[in-house]
């Protein structure tokens, strides 16, 4: 309350009426190209506006929803929760953040991995929750990430990958650095028994996750416009003292240096990666070309 | 001030140049100094000892950096002998942030791969304080596999502020350099011996940090982030570094309570450039006992042991 509030009398006070507010939800603005679209047209577009097809942040739950088939689906590592080993504090504390970002996401931690099929083709997917800490990867994330790879390796099923982080979780300090070598290391084994694993890279894709787990895929693929990189671009303007090129680490920008294979729509996902992995390995064509 | 001492090492520097004074003073008159040099010295390392007792995480990490702290370098021509430096990534280029070759420790052949800082600025530029771009990363990762190839031990020093953040850098892929030296590390086929010399930072430290033992010199630091961007991410405010070093736990001792690390190789008073021969000579002790401990090793019980040490960080222990 400003200083200034304070001095009106109570009574006199009035909370704003809800009776002025624009209904909420039913409309939204484009965050590419400014076009005002209505939010169930946009929802059903798979949150890609049907304009300029500017692909929205998506959580992951729904990314999965709109990725494997509706049926059967089984959660890998749900009963995962995160500690707090460093009883780590800074402005907050590490415990209070987390139950805030569990309340808001839903989630226990930034990573949801979930067995299922696409078009049929039995698989493991993961995704990152942006929404829960900047999908920063502390020890919940590495281990669920590990359980991925430790099923596919059982069973003998690709896995794949839809990253959306921050990087390495720093209330979490060298626990969530060694999360970085310890993913790497499990798609080490993985690779070594020729089981695919595609990465999606998805807005943002950074640090330590950027570094470990997302560049290690047999196939890498970028959603449209996705930024995606090691530093930050904050941290290098400030390193180069010089404006950053336009279109910089995004996904373009990755392609065309090298680092990436394909940009793929999220409306053509279960396509893309369906004709990969039976391609992969060697199985009939599941739909036509 | 002398810039040789840190700022909570003042006391220190000031006992220090009274010692030297009176020794001036000895020199021209009759009077015998020569005890009382003595009593002041032995004070002066009685103060030194009660300081280095007990750093702050944040005073470690400026000894951590200190200009003068023996580097990778320094450490191989101490200990090691016949440093044959190998150049370049066959790729792009040679990045002088990173050094490495083949050398004999003990009299047997060694990889040795390092992060190098610069002494004076021209050689701090040219060496990019430290800080590794893909093409470093690369040439580690060639060295380290031609080492496989010929069953040679790794063995690393770690010491940089992290990979560099330049535009060019990310052109040529860096989280993609970062990552292939974890994977690859981790199935190494030969031993792999990691200390960490000055400053672990982040991921740029990782890349070359993941073997079969990590060690720490007792005043070096480890973490996810400096002190300074954890400070100016979570508190938004880099004044708030030492707080920041104190909430992450970046001391040897702190990261060996956590079990994050196997051992802690101690340093002469007042730190490494106190005295870099002992310095060095501690390095070289330990080096020897994990060099010996892990050639007695099948590779397959390495791989396990390398690849369940992963597995069991951040599992929780019920």
């Amino acid at each position: 309350m400003s200083w200034f509030e304070k001095l009106v009398p109570t009574r006199i006070r009035t909370e704003g009426s809800p009776k002025r507010k624009v209904p909420e939800g039913l409309w939204e603005k484009c965050a590419g190209c400014g076009a005002i679209l209505y939010r169930a047209e946009l929802e059903r577009n798979q949150d890609v506006c049907p304009k300029c097809g500017h692909h929205k942040r998506i959580g992951a739950r729904r990314r999965l929803d709109l990725f494997l088939d509706p049926e059967p689906r089984t959660e890998i590592g749900a009963e995962l929760e995160p500690r707090d080993v460093l009883k780590f504090r800074d402005s907050k504390k590490y415990k209070d953040r987390l139950s805030a970002a569990q309340k808001k996401t839903g989630e226990k931690d930034a990573l949801v991995v979930v067995k299922g099929q696409v078009m049929g083709v039995p698989l493991v997917a993961a995704a990152f929750e942006f929404g829960f800490m900047g999908g920063s990867m502390g020890a919940v994330v590495g281990e669920r990430f590990v359980r991925a790879v430790e099923t596919c390796l059982a069973e003998g099923i690709p896995l794949v990958c839809f990253a959306a982080s921050g990087g390495a979780r720093m209330q979490e300090a060298l626990i969530s650095l060694m999360q970085m070598a310890k993913t790497s290391a499990a798609l080490g084994r993985m690779a070594r028994k020729g089981i695919p694993y595609v990465s999606v890279l998805t807005d943002p894709t950074m640090g330590g996750v950027s570094a470990s787990l997302a560049m290690l895929g047999d196939v890498h693929l970028a959603e449209p416009g996705a930024l995606i990189g090691f530093a930050g671009p904050r941290v290098i303007e400030q390193t180069v003292r010089e404006k950053l090129p336009e279109g910089f680490q995004r996904s373009e920008f990755l392609l065309e240096h090298g680092a990436i294979d394909r940009i793929v729509d999220r409306r053509e996902m279960r396509d893309t990666v369906t004709d990969l992995l039976t391609m992969l390995m060697r199985q009939p064509a599941i739909r036509a070309d | 001030m002398n810039p040789e001492f840190l700022d909570f090492e003042q006391p220190i520097a000031e006992l220090e140049a009274k010692i030297e004074e009176l020794r001036y003073v000895g020199h021209d008159t009759e009077v015998d100094v020569d005890e009382e040099v003595a009593r002041l010295r032995e004070k002066c390392r009685a103060l030194t000892e009660s300081i280095f007792s007990k750093l702050t995480p944040w005073q470690v990490s400026q000894v951590a950096r200190h200009p003068s702290r023996p580097y990778t370098l320094d450490y191989i021509g101490r200990i090691f002998t016949h440093f044959q430096e190998l150049h370049g990534d066959r790729c792009f280029a040679d990045d002088p942030a990173i050094v490495g070759g083949l050398a004999r420790f003990e009299g047997q052949s060694v990889m040795v791969i390092g992060h190098q800082k610069g002494r004076t600025t021209q050689e701090k530029i040219r060496r990019n304080f430290g800080m590794p771009r893909p093409e470093g990363y690369r040439k580690a990762l060639r060295l380290m596999r031609l080492a496989e190839k010929f069953r040679i031990p790794v063995v690393t020093l770690i010491d940089t502020p992290g990979a560099y953040p330049g535009v060019g850098a990310e052109e040529r892929g860096q989280s993609e350099a970062i990552a292939r030296n974890l994977q690859v590390m981790a199935e190494l086929r030969v031993p792999i011996v990691c200390t960490v010399i000055g400053e672990g930072g982040s991921g740029g430290a990782l890349a070359i940090g993941v073997g079969d033992r990590i060690m720490m010199m007792q005043f070096a630091t480890y973490s996810v982030i400096s002190p300074e961007g954890c400070a100016s991410i979570l508190w938004k405010s880099a004044d708030k570094a030492p707080q920041a070093a104190e909430a992450m736990g970046i001391t040897s001792v702190r990261l060996k309570e956590l079990g994050l690390i196997d051992e802690i190789i101690p340093e002469p008073l007042g730190g490494a450039h106190r005295d870099p021969a002992l310095a060095a000579e501690n390095l070289r002790n330990a080096l020897s006992a994990s060099l010996q401990t892990l050639r007695g090793r099948t590779v397959d019980e390495l791989l396990e042991n390398r690849y369940q040490r992963l597995m069991r960080v951040g599992r929780s222990e019920d």
